[in-house]
């Protein structure tokens, strides 16, 4: 009896696995929208709408990019710093190395590709846990971004650049845009092309990859390098948005993107998940920090309640595996 | 004609004293093996003699430490698993190589993707779909599930499946490492026969196998390892399976 009763649990388990992969984080997505808009009338105001949005976006377009890494079985905790740091590269070509539009976006993009190039590479060719190289990383490109502001923000940038993450487009926030299309170039990248397809495979199961021919280092380190343009692209907005390149630009933000991925139902362990999840997964994020906000919850209590959020988004991805039908 | 009476005198494959330490382990110690046209050459030993060392070397899976390998009479180097399957060598691996994570068209098609419009980095789902359940019907290998992810497929289907994907590239060396050591009787008959159907279509194949009477059945020539080292190299017509069973053990311990 007890076993026969333990098999229909596990199935009740399936059923509910199969069920939250396809619907559920949409399904708690409006249930947590709409509770913060009762609680708080002005939740459902235009302007705060818009805001949530823009500031989903700078989260959103580094957690498009760590899709791609986490699907690879990856990590990298850098991105915060990589946005400070290209930020305040913009901010610096802006302000004080002659104005130039055009540098100050393609050279953060730059660094922001090539910090990633070398986490990857690194982590590969080093054969060591990105999880440590990109820790390191994140050290080194803090530290690098109060050197390179000597301490202080460097505010001031010209409309033109203002426009990148402050611009509408019709009724749309340009950086809106920008996610979007990121989301969606990412979702067809993933399914439709080689190069998506081996992003899962090795992160289903990088021997065999290797064993059938594919480049499973290449690969790697190019997931690593679109997570470090996609991270400069949001230093971009933020200090836009900001008209500043601020010290501690983009601090905390890797708990961010990857709560965004993983409650996305893309699994820590990789293979297998997808950008669309990643969708949901950062718009949940941004609209339990606003709610937090507008609730007047302290900071303090939203940084635990984001951790909490993380912990069990990861449980339940273990608990999917361990119920899941072999 | 007289192309193939002077390729059939000589090896297509060979190994010429092929070494492989992994740190302090002697994996093999200087293996000759040759592989010759439309030949089946059964390559058995105990646990641990060496043989998935010697066809990972052939694969490009493994550099060896020493040695020479020669094909079709040029010496190569083959350095990845690519370089082995441009000259034509593919391999059904002992422990499958498949991603579990993935759907069957997925894997049949692994690291070999076709692809489509002007690009050429669209993947050509619906050719995958097609080509896989074709060739699976061909060799009359039956998956229940083509679309949902690998993992769900018993020992026996994945087994079945790591067979068929290495079918269609037109190889001309087919290695398999324990091909049947998931199946049951009814599924081993059939990659035997698959074996020797090759053989026919002009393929070289090397087969691994703890199977006596499956090695009997199908091999022209058996290989023996014992300790990464040959200690024999026969026709079939001129041994028995006790001789065969004596040399993987080592006689003296009989
Ligand atoms: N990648 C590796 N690193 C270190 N040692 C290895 C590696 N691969 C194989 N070996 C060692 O080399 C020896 C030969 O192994 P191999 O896998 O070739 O044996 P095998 O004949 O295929 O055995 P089995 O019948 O069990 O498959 C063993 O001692 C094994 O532990
Ligand atoms: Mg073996």
């Amino acid at each position: 009896m007890p076993v026969l009763a333990e098999e229909r649990a596990t199935q009740v388990l399936q059923k509910f696995f199969v069920f939250w992969d396809r619907v559920g984080i949409l399904l708690a997505f409006i249930v947590v929208f709409i509770m913060f808009g009762a609680l708080t009338p002005v939740f459902f105001h235009p302007i705060n709408i818009l805001n949530v949005i823009r500031q989903v976006s700078i989260i959103g377009v580094i957690a498009v990019g760590m899709t791609f890494v986490i699907l690879l079985g990856g990590i990298d905790l850098s991105v915060g710093s990589i946005v400070a740091f290209t930020g305040i590269i913009a901010a610096g070509f802006q302000v004080k190395w002659g104005g130039s539009l055009f540098l100050s976006i393609v050279v953060p993009l730059l660094i922001g590709g090539g910090i990633g190039f070398l986490n990857g590479f690194i982590s590969t060719k080093g054969k060591l846990h990105p999880f440590i190289v990109t820790l390191g990383m994140m050290s080194i490109f803090r530290g690098a971004t109060l050197l390179v502001a000597q301490g202080k923000p460097i505010s001031g940038m010209s409309p033109a650049f203002r426009f990148i993450g402050a611009g509408m487009i019709g009724p749309i926030p340009f950086p809106v845009i920008l996610f979007l299309g990121c989301v969606i170039a990412a979702g067809i990248v993933l399914k439709r092309t080689v190069f998506g397809r081996y992003i899962y495979a090795i992160g289903g199961n990088e021997e065999a990859a290797l064993l059938s021919g594919i480049m499973v280092e290449r690969y790697k380190i190019s997931a690593f390098t679109l997570l470090g343009f996609l991270s400069g692209m949001s230093g971009l907005i933020l200090t836009s948005r900001l008209n500043s390149g601020e010290l501690v630009a983009g601090q905390g933000y890797e708990l961010d993107v990857i709560a965004s991925v993983v409650i996305g139902g893309t699994s820590l362990m990789g293979g297998e998940g997808g950008v669309y999840g990643t969708l949901i997964g950062a718009l949940l994020i941004g609209v339990v920090s606003n709610g937090l906000n507008l609730l007047g919850v302290q900071p303090y209590w939203q940084m635990i309640v984001k951790g909490i959020i993380v912990i069990f988004a990861v449980l339940l991805d273990r608990l999917k595996r361990r119920f899941r039908t072999t | 004609m007289e192309a193939k009476v002077f390729a059939s005198s000589q090896p297509i494959l060979s190994l010429r004293g092929i070494s492989k330490y992994f740190g302090g382990v002697h994996a093999l110690e200087d293996v000759d093996f040759d592989v010759y046209p439309q030949e089946i050459v059964a390559l058995v030993g105990d646990n641990g003699a060496g043989k998935s060392t010697l066809v990972k070397i052939i694969a490009g899976v493994h550099r060896p430490t020493k040695g020479h390998i020669f094909f079709q009479g040029q010496p190569v180097e083959i350095h990845s698993p690519h370089d082995a399957q441009a000259l034509g060598i593919e391999i059904v691996y002992q422990e499958l190589a498949l991603i579990e994570t993935r759907d069957v068209p997925a894997n049949f098609f692994l690291g070999r993707e076709p692809v489509k419009g002007r690009l050429g980095i669209f993947v050509d789902r619906r050719k995958m779909v097609e080509d896989t359940v074709r060739t699976l019907r061909e060799l009359g290998i039956e998956l229940p599930y083509l679309r949902s992810p690998v993992r769900y497929l018993s020992g026996g289907q994945r087994q079945a499946l790591a067979i068929g994907r290495v079918m269609p590239w037109g190889g001309k060396i087919i290695i398999m490492d324990e091909p049947t050591a998931a199946l049951g009787v009814k599924e081993s008959r059939r990659v035997l026969d698959l074996i020797l159907r090759l053989k026919e279509k002009g393929c070289s194949v090397i087969v691994i196998s703890h199977n006596m009477r499956h090695v009997f059945n199908v091999a022209d020539r058996i290989v023996v390892l014992r300790g990464g080292r040959k200690v024999g190299d026969k026709k079939k017509s001129e041994t028995t399976p006790d001789e065969i069973v004596k040399l993987i053990v080592g006689a003296d311990m009989l």
